[in-house]
């Protein structure tokens, strides 16, 4: 059994201009190692999914259907205090924008002790101590514990939020677009600061990027979602060396047209749709270069097509 | 280095405020001598005083000489603690405002105490609470409390529980030759000030809900409140460290601003319930056009202002880590 097994999973935000299908039935699961990306532009409802594994869905979000099993149970159905008990313990998260992610009146150091004092029953000394060896393993150093947020760069901050995700050696780390917005070179680090500790703590990681050059140094499988849904996913040498999914292929920068010039990534023209009132049939179909009649009018099914590779696209027999 | 980073933002703060009380100290000379009206004119009323005389008060007073020289007086005086004579009562203005300074800090002292406790604490919860029920009650009743004036409030409250109810007396700070002592006098003093501090904490209070209840929303949609609950921590941690930490930050910076405003409900408030403060005396010695008394106690009120602002700027610069690096993130 995965550790994480997500099925048919629904979450819509019901606004006064209408039902938003933010997450529209998805699947996917994630085994004890396995770093799974998941990937899509900005709007296909991919924090929406991760938050609902931390149940962190609020009004006007509603999960409205499907299971999140966590370890064998579904975490939807539990009270909120089990649910608490498992955050930052069980699953723990990195979020966008680590910019404010951290409390501004609190050094760092308290910040990593506390989740650690929540969830173990050691001393504050000792949680102290714990605090200490985060910074280290981050490789910001043990001697800025009292530091403030703002003494810290962009990079720095968001190594301190790893730093405090990690602290109680969670069994699944969601990682929400941890290097969006931050430089080149600071993104290089934090890449390989994730895959250290990918090894060394044998953690299990959900990778959230519109970045596909960021999944393929870091995941071993890929899930393409778009708007709300998941349209293609496999492991992610070969998802990125053949991309199945017109979507994929777009995001990858391998229409035909530009083929040459694989490794760059091309805005696919156009941006995807309204959740309100989704087009009916293939989702991705008014931007496709290849939609056909059917497209219009019939949603494709996720299919298996071997390999462990799953596509939804009514190209693909 | 944060130690210096504090001590110099202290330094600068303690120099604006210096540099404030000294503009005040030279506001409150122009705006004496900008006044309409002939001060000694008021002193002596009666017709039969000649003009030599008057001038012969004049030179004892100083009034003769030039601005400039005025003012030089005026400082060299001030430097000795001498704020002149009070016109009725016929004794330094300082001494005359010593005499009335406990009773005021005791009323205010008091009453600013629970309304900033009580303030703070309500509006948090509402802040927390936002949108429900608890919420709509207390910021019902908060507005209300705030919008209402001082001595309107004051009014009512003496209508009701003092002259309706009788539970509580009319106004003043004791029982005239009650001959109480000890614990049976300060019972009698406390029994006084329940109104008047009532008033106090109504108005404070309701701004302090207010204020906090804003800040605690804005905390509240704050990303690090994100990052509390992904931590799994209960609710009061989250409420206690995280939010209420960050939200205090705005409240303390317009408790200083706020004790400007206080001064007007000072006055207010010691009028209608006859409190024998600072307020009250404000209030007599415009009625008895005693120029000395109120230009002093409008310097006391203005150096107490900038102290008070001076001692909110430290807090600040203390509980907020980002101050000391300097200036504004
Ligand atoms: N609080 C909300 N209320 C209404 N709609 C929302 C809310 N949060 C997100 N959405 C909508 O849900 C969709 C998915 O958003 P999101 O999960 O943030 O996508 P992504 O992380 O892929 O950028 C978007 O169309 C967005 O407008
Ligand atoms: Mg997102």
């Amino acid at each position: 059994m995965a550790l994480l097994e997500v099925r048919n999973l629904k979450i819509y935000y019901f606004t006064r201009e209408g039902v938003v299908k933010a997450v529209d039935g998805i699947s996917f699961s994630v085994s004890e190692d396995e770093t799974l990306g998941l990937i899509g532009e900005s709007g296909c409802g991919k924090t929406t999914a991760v938050f609902s594994i931390l149940r962190f869905v609020v009004p006007p979000g509603r999960i409205v259907g499907g299971e999140i099993i966590f370890e064998g149970r579904d975490i939807i159905p539990l009270s909120d205090e089990e649910m608490r008990l498992l955050r930052g313990e069980g699953i723990a998260m990195v979020f966008q924008g680590a910019q404010n992610a951290l409390n501004p009146v609190m050094t760092v150091g308290k910040q990593i002790s506390e989740v650690i004092l929540e969830h173990e029953s050691i001393t504050k000394e000792e949680a102290w101590e714990r605090a200490k060896s985060q910074l280290e393993l981050v490789g910001i150093g043990s001697e800025r514990v009292n530091s403030y947020p703002h003494e810290f760069s962009g990079g720095m901050k968001q190594r301190v939020m790893v730093a405090i995700a990690t602290a109680c050696n969670p069994r699944l780390l969601i990682m929400d677009e941890p290097v969006t917005g931050l430089d080149v070179i600071v993104q290089r680090q934090l890449l390989a600061l994730t895959n250290s500790l990918r090894e060394k703590m044998r953690l299990p990681i959900i990778f959230i990027t519109h970045d596909l050059s960021v999944i393929a140094e870091t995941c071993d499988n890929v899930a393409v979602m778009y708007a709300g849904k998941i349209v293609e996913k496999g492991d992610t040498v070969s998802l990125y060396k053949d991309p199945l999914h017109p979507y994929s292929k777009g995001l990858i920068g391998s229409y035909p047209s530009v083929r040459g010039e694989k490794k760059e990534l091309k805005s696919i023209p156009g941006a995807p749709p309204r959740l309100i009132n989704p087009p009916v049939g293939c989702r991705f179909y008014p931007r496709c270069p290849y939609a056909m009649d059917i497209c219009e009018i019939e949603e494709p099914e996720l299919k298996n097509v071997g390999d462990n590779r799953l596509v939804a696209c009514h190209l693909i027999k | 280095m944060a130690l210096k980073g504090f001590a110099g933002f202290a330094i600068r703060k303690v120099g604006a405020a210096c540099i404030t009380v000294f503009a005040i100290v030279c506001a409150n000379f122009v705006i004496f001598r900008l006044v309409p009206g002939d001060p000694l004119r008021m002193m002596f009323k009666d017709p039969r005083v000649s003009a030599e005389q008057m001038q012969l008060v004049r030179e004892r007073f100083g009034l003769d000489k030039p601005l400039g020289e005025q003012f030089l007086h005026y400082l060299r005086e001030l430097a000795h603690g001498n704020l002149g004579i009070s016109f009725w009562q016929k004794r330094p203005a300082l001494d005359v405002i010593a005499d009335r300074v406990p009773q005021t800090l005791l009323l205010i002292v008091t009453a600013l105490i629970i309304a900033v406790i009580l303030g703070t604490i309500l509006g948090a919860i509402a802040g927390w609470k936002m949108g429900t029920r608890t919420d709509s009650v207390i910021l019902t009743i908060a507005l209300s409390l705030y919008s209402i004036p001082a001595f309107c409030m004051g009014i009512i409250l003496m209508l009701i529980f003092a002259f309706q109810l009788s539970i509580f007396p009319l106004g003043g700070i004791s029982t005239a030759a009650s001959g109480f002592t000890g614990f049976e006098y300060w019972k009698d003093v406390a029994w006084h000030m329940f109104l008047p501090a009532l008033c106090v904490v109504f108005w404070y209070g309701g701004e302090y809900v207010l204020l906090t209840r804003s800040a605690m929303v804005d905390a509240l949609g704050q990303d690090y409140i994100i990052t509390a609950r992904a931590k799994g921590l209960k609710e009061s941690a989250i409420l206690k460290n995280h939010a209420l930490r960050n939200a205090l930050l705005p409240v303390v910076t317009i408790t200083g601003v706020n004790l400007a405003f206080a001064v007007a409900g000072i006055i207010e408030v010691e009028t209608v319930f006859s409190w024998p403060g600072i307020g009250r005396l404000v209030y007599d010695a415009v009625m008895k056009r005693d120029y000395p008394v109120l230009q002093a106690t409008f310097l006391v009120f203005a150096v107490a202002i900038v102290l008070a602002n001076l001692v909110v700027d430290l807090i600040y610069g203390y509980i907020d880590p980002r101050i000391k690096v300097g200036g504004e993130e």
